[in-house]
Order: C-alpha cells, then sequence, then structure tokens
C-alpha cells in the first residue's frame, strides 16, 4: 500500500487544462455544498476560484471555528545539527554549501531546551539535516532523552527512515513526525535533488505512512510552494492528507503551507505564490478536508500571518530560529531567513488581542502510568 | 429549580447544562460562562492541563463550586484513556471522568468497545465513569453493565452543531436505560439543547456552541421560571418554556 500510484497518476493527469475549464458557477456550487470531494477541491484551487475568495474564507473561518474553536496550538523548531548529505537546490543546509556545520552537544541540547521551555512552550520540534553518520537514530534518542521532562510533546522532522526506527523513537517519547515532499511532481523533484539520498522519491513519498503506522500521533506533510505550480502541488498535497486521513484514522494528518524564503545558495524559486494565492490554498484545504491541522510558520510576515488566522490556520511556530543552537546563542545563519522574529510572549499576545487563545500544550504523556 | 435535581454519582446536580472549556478564545471566559450559564460541571481535557505553568493554567479558571469532569481526549484505545484517567485523578482532578476513546480523527466518533473496556476497569477502580459514545441500545447496556453512572450519546459529530441527527437512537436509550442520558457533540443551538431535554435528556453537554456565540445567550434556566422537568416519553411532557431568548451584548 503505497500514495506512490496515486502520486504517479496525477502527475500524468492535465491538471492545468481541467484548472482553466472550471467556470464561476462551478464554484459557487461547490462552496456552498456541505462535503466536497477530490474533484470539489480541484474547482476551489482554479483560477475562477480566486474570484470567490470571500465565499471561500467565510466557510474555511466557519469550519475552522467548529472544530477548533478559537484555539491556534503554539510550538517552536530547535535544530540540533546542519550536517546533511543532500544536494538539495534550494536549501541552505544543502553539501555543497560553504556553511560551518555543526551537531550540537547533548549539554548544548539541554541548554536550548530549557531556553524555549522558559517561554512556556511544550511542544517541539527536533530539526537536522540527513547524515544519519553524524545525527542519527542513537543521537536523536539521546536528545529526546533530555528534552522530554521539559516537552510533553516532541515531533522530528529529520530524514526519512524504516519504519523500525520510528518505532524506537516513538517508544523514546517522539509523538508527531513532520515531513515534506517538497514537490509531488517526480520529474522535478529528480531534478532538484541530483545528489543524495532524498534522491528517492518514492522513499520519502511513504515516509509519511511509516510514521503513522509506528504509532506517531501527528504525521504533518507539506510541498514547498515556489518549486513549480502551487496549484497542482497544493492539490497532490490535499489528496495526500486524505489519503492518509483515510488509512490511519488514529492519526492527526497536519498539512504546512511553506512558501520559499531566500537561503545559502543561488536557487530561486520557479513560481512565486502571492499572498491571494496562499489564502486560496488553505481556504481549499480545509473546505475540503475540515478536520485537517494547518500549520503556518515564520516564513510568512507578521501582518500576513495575523490576517490569515482566521482562515484555517491551527498551529503556529513562535520565537523562532533556524540556526543551530539558535536559541541559546542567537545571531547565526541559519537554514533559511524567516520573515516573522516574534518572540513567543508577542505572538501570545498577538493571538489574545485577536480573540484567540494560545495553546502551549496539547499532550499528556501518557507512558509508564499504567 | 429546587425541586429539579437529579444526581450522578452521589452528586446532587441542580443544572442541567454540563459545559467544556477546550475552544475559547480566552481561558478567562471560562469563569464568566459558569457563571451566566449557572452549569455546575465542566469537562476539561487532561492533555490541555499544565500544572508546570502556574501562571496562566486553564484550572486557574474554573471556579472552585463546579465540578470537574476531566476527560480522556486524545486516547485511542481503553489503555490509553484507563492511564490519563488515572493522571488525571493524581493530578487532583477529581474521581469523575468522561471517557473519550476516538480512533478516528476525521469523524470524531466513539470507539465503542474500547470505551466499554475502560468504563469496567474505571469504574472498577473508584472512577464515576461518564462515557461519551454512539447512541447504540447494545454498547449502552455494556455501558451499564460495566459500571457507567451515566451514559453520553452523541447528537451528531463533534464540531459540527447539527443537533440531535441522532435523535431516534436517543431516545430509544431515554426509553431502555436506568441512568441518566446526557447528550454530547452536536448540540448548536439553545433550541436544540431544549429539544434533547423535552425528548427525557437528563442533561447537555455544550461545548463548541458556546464560543462562536457571537451574543450572549441564555443557556441557562429562565429567570421566570425553572428548567422543564425531563419528561419520559408517554408522560404529558412539559409545557413550551420561553428557554432561549436572546439577550443583547451587554
Amino acid at each position: 500500500m503505497s500514495f506512490l500510484p496515486e502520486a504517479l497518476r496525477l502527475s500524468c493527469e492535465p491538471l492545468q487544462q481541467k484548472f482553466e475549464t472550471v467556470s464561476g458557477d462551478d464554484v459557487r456550487r461547490v462552496v456552498g455544498q456541505e462535503h466536497i470531494d477530490a474533484s470539489g477541491f480541484l474547482t476551489l484551487l482554479s483560477p475562477a476560484a480566486a474570484e470567490h475568495l470571500e465565499a471561500m474564507a467565510r466557510r474555511a473561518h466557519t469550519l475552522t471555528l467548529r472544530h477548533f474553536g478559537r484555539t491556534i496550538s503554539l510550538f517552536t523548531p530547535l535544530y540540533v545539527s546542519n550536517h546533511c548529505a543532500n544536494h538539495c537546490r534550494y536549501c541552505g543546509f544543502a553539501a555543497p554549501n560553504k556553511i560551518p556545520r555543526t551537531r550540537l552537544t547533548l549539554d548544548e541540547v539541554r541548554a536550548e531546551g530549557q531556553v524555549i521551555a522558559a517561554t512556556g512552550l511544550r511542544h517541539l520540534l527536533l530539526l537536522t539535516g540527513e547524515a544519519p553518520h553524524k545525527a542519527g537514530v542513537d543521537y536523536l534518542e539521546e536528545c529526546v532523552r533530555i528534552l522530554r521532562p521539559l516537552f510533553p510533546s516532541i515531533s522530528i522532522e529529520v530524514f526519512p527512515m524504516e519504519t523500525a526506527d520510528y518505532e524506537r523513537l516513538a517508544r523514546a517519547g517522539v509523538d508527531g513526525l513532520t515531513v515534506f515532499q517538497e514537490t509531488y511532481d517526480p520529474d522535478l523533484y529528480a531534478e532538484l535533488h541530483p545528489a543524495g539520498p532524498k534522491r528517492d522519491y518514492a522513499f520519502r513519498l511513504d515516509t509519511p505512512q511509516r510514521g503513522a503506522e509506528a504509532g506517531m500521533r501527528v504525521v504533518n506533510i507539506g510541498a514547498l510552494l515556489g518549486l513549480t505550480d502551487w496549484r497542482k502541488e497544493i492539490y497532490a498535497t490535499g489528496l495526500h492528507a486524505a489519503w492518509l486521513q483515510k488509512r490511519y484514522p488514529g492519526v492527526d494528518i497536519a498539512v504546512s503551507l511553506p512558501r520559499m524564503r531566500p537561503h545559502a545558495g543561488a536557487f530561486q524559486p520557479a513560481c512565486l505564490v502571492s499572498d491571494r494565492e496562499l489564502v486560496q490554498a488553505m481556504t481549499a484545504l480545509r473546505i475540503f478536508l475540515p478536520r485537517l491541522s494547518i500549520t503556518i510558520s515564520t516564513r510568512e510576515a507578521p501582518a500576513f500571518r495575523d490576517n490569515i488566522l482566521p482562515l484555517g490556520v491551527t498551529r503556529m511556530s513562535a520565537g523562532v530560529s533556524t540556526a543551530v543552537g539558535g536559541h541559546a546563542k542567537p545571531g547565526q545563519a541559519g537554514q533559511f531567513e524567516i520573515s516573522d522574529p516574534r518572540s513567543v510572549a508577542e505572538i501570545e499576545a498577538m493571538l489574545h488581542s485577536r480573540g484567540y487563545q494560545p495553546v502551549f500544550k496539547d499532550w499528556e504523556p501518557i507512558e509508564g502510568c499504567a | 429549580m429546587e425541586h429539579d435535581i437529579f444526581e450522578i454519582g452521589g452528586k446532587r446536580l441542580s443544572s442541567r447544562l454540563f459545559t467544556g472549556t477546550g475552544k475559547y478564545g480566552s481561558d478567562s471566559l471560562i469563569s464568566a460562562v459558569c457563571e451566566a450559564s449557572g452549569s455546575q460541571v465542566i469537562t476539561v481535557a487532561l492533555r490541555r492541563v499544565d500544572l508546570d505553568k502556574s501562571a496562566d493554567n486553564v484550572m486557574r479558571h474554573i471556579p472552585g463550586h463546579m465540578t470537574l469532569l476531566p476527560n480522556t481526549s486524545g486516547a485511542r484505545t481503553a489503555g490509553e484513556a484507563v492511564r490519563i484517567a488515572r493522571l488525571a485523578r493524581a493530578m487532583g482532578c477529581g474521581n469523575w471522568i468522561k471517557i473519550e476513546v476516538i480512533s478516528d480523527n476525521r469523524y470524531l466518533l466513539p470507539d465503542g468497545y474500547e470505551t466499554a473496556r475502560a468504563t469496567e476497569i474505571l469504574a472498577k477502580e473508584g472512577f464515576v465513569v461518564l462515557p461519551y459514545m454512539n447512541p447504540d441500545l447494545y454498547v449502552a447496556r455494556s455501558l451499564a453493565d460495566a459500571g457507567a453512572a451515566a451514559i453520553m450519546p452523541l447528537g451528531a459529530p463533534i464540531g459540527t452543531n447539527r443537533g440531535l441527527r441522532t435523535e431516534e437512537m436517543i431516545r430509544i436509550l431515554i426509553e431502555e436505560m436506568d441512568l441518566p442520558i446526557i447528550v454530547d457533540a452536536g448540540i448548536g443551538t439553545p433550541s436544540q439543547a431544549c429539544q434533547a431535554m423535552e425528548m427525557g435528556a437528563a442533561a447537555c453537554l455544550v461545548n463548541t456552541a458556546t464560543p462562536r456565540l457571537r451574543t450572549r445567550c441564555s443557556w441557562a434556566a429562565p429567570s421566570d421560571g425553572p428548567w422543564p422537568q425531563a419528561a419520559k416519553p408517554g408522560s404529558p411532557g412539559p409545557e413550551p418554556s420561553p428557554l432561549w431568548r436572546r439577550r443583547p451584548r451587554p
């Protein structure tokens, strides 16, 4: 069982043509429906739907309020290593980039964790590049052992592993997995990942399901927006999320909408995704999958993040550093430049001022109390 | 309302509205909602409680007179629900527990089999167990046999505010079960809660709908009269009561 056949079928489908045949009437009909299928989702991603953003936003807002209330879960990333064997053309940590490489010692991991925990956050996202010989499962397990007393919920955004490795980390206390396919277009994927283990499109595509099978409570997927036509990428992402939801109903499936940001290296986005287009993508996802968690990161600017809150967002990062060890020692270069440098306290105040409640803790570890 | 008392787990309650905590824009609204509604029982997800954060902990906002009904939100199996319940009691949340065992995130429908297993274990440990369930008579009987103190059937899937879509099934539970029936998910408007009460439900739990209200609206008993008596089917039932008049925002 794999999403691969569906992803390959999508890559051959004349989606562009389908998007262009959608009419305004089609959009109006779909926005008013209680449940929509894949063809309705496609309708909401079409250029014609861009003229109906107001109606889509209203519907997305209503659905979000129903299923999640006025709450936003907060988390922050902790980069523990930037060693990487991959040659992703769009990434600041790519192997050919001449940047200082480092892996935090366990004492440094603890220090980072303490700085983050002091902000009140109880959900952490642990990040590395892909270099298992430098920062592999053993190292991650040690990091989790140190961080777990500070954070009831720890997710990882590291490198694709086998199910048995995810099971090991789940036993250690990892409850969430984030892995972005970057692009669902297999040809473009091959072009953007010329060397390194990440070249394996299929292994990466199946990573979310390996995580789900290993017992992860949350699996967060996404495409890096800017690499190619966003409509196709969001369509594939939404179908992938729906596929995962159906097969792993006990897992909270989440989607991130990362837009490309400036980074070390000369790669430029192939297509820019405007604010309106990002809103269309998010509201279409919400209407298609009302229970989907949607994450908006600090790649987005403060005013934009604040304004799109009611339209489907359920998770936000706050107090972010994308540099290894950047919480305890600020000022270092990170994986990419963030657009929203606000502290956790500032994000908390912003949410309160807009009538939203920041959720710092949304899981209680239950192992060992039987 | 003195004459309209009902009892769960040895506790006498005069309000038939149970409230939630999880969907407000600010936890500070919780105490205002408790006061305005007259509710005496409030459910709280243990997963959200952070006792290390004394300054802004959801528990701080719950008035002392409320009966805490911690819930096992996040549990996917009976074993997880049991562990969460034990943690809740160890954290000082009392011995009431609302069992939620949900392994389907798309619809948030409860797993009847796992719920019955958790109910049996926890009832034996002295918990007052209120299981959230799909209104199925066989599951309800299993829950009663397992020691549930009340049964909480859903009116519609959580968060949908679609009212009593399971009306016929709930009516059967009200007719057949001797335990209090508390209608849980799905209630989106005061009139839907009223409908549940007129069917003979013992109480309603309203969570999603309250934070969505744009104007202050009385979920509580009217100032000029009591709640209608819960009526068993076949009895004449209460006179229609002007329970749900909207008031302008203060």
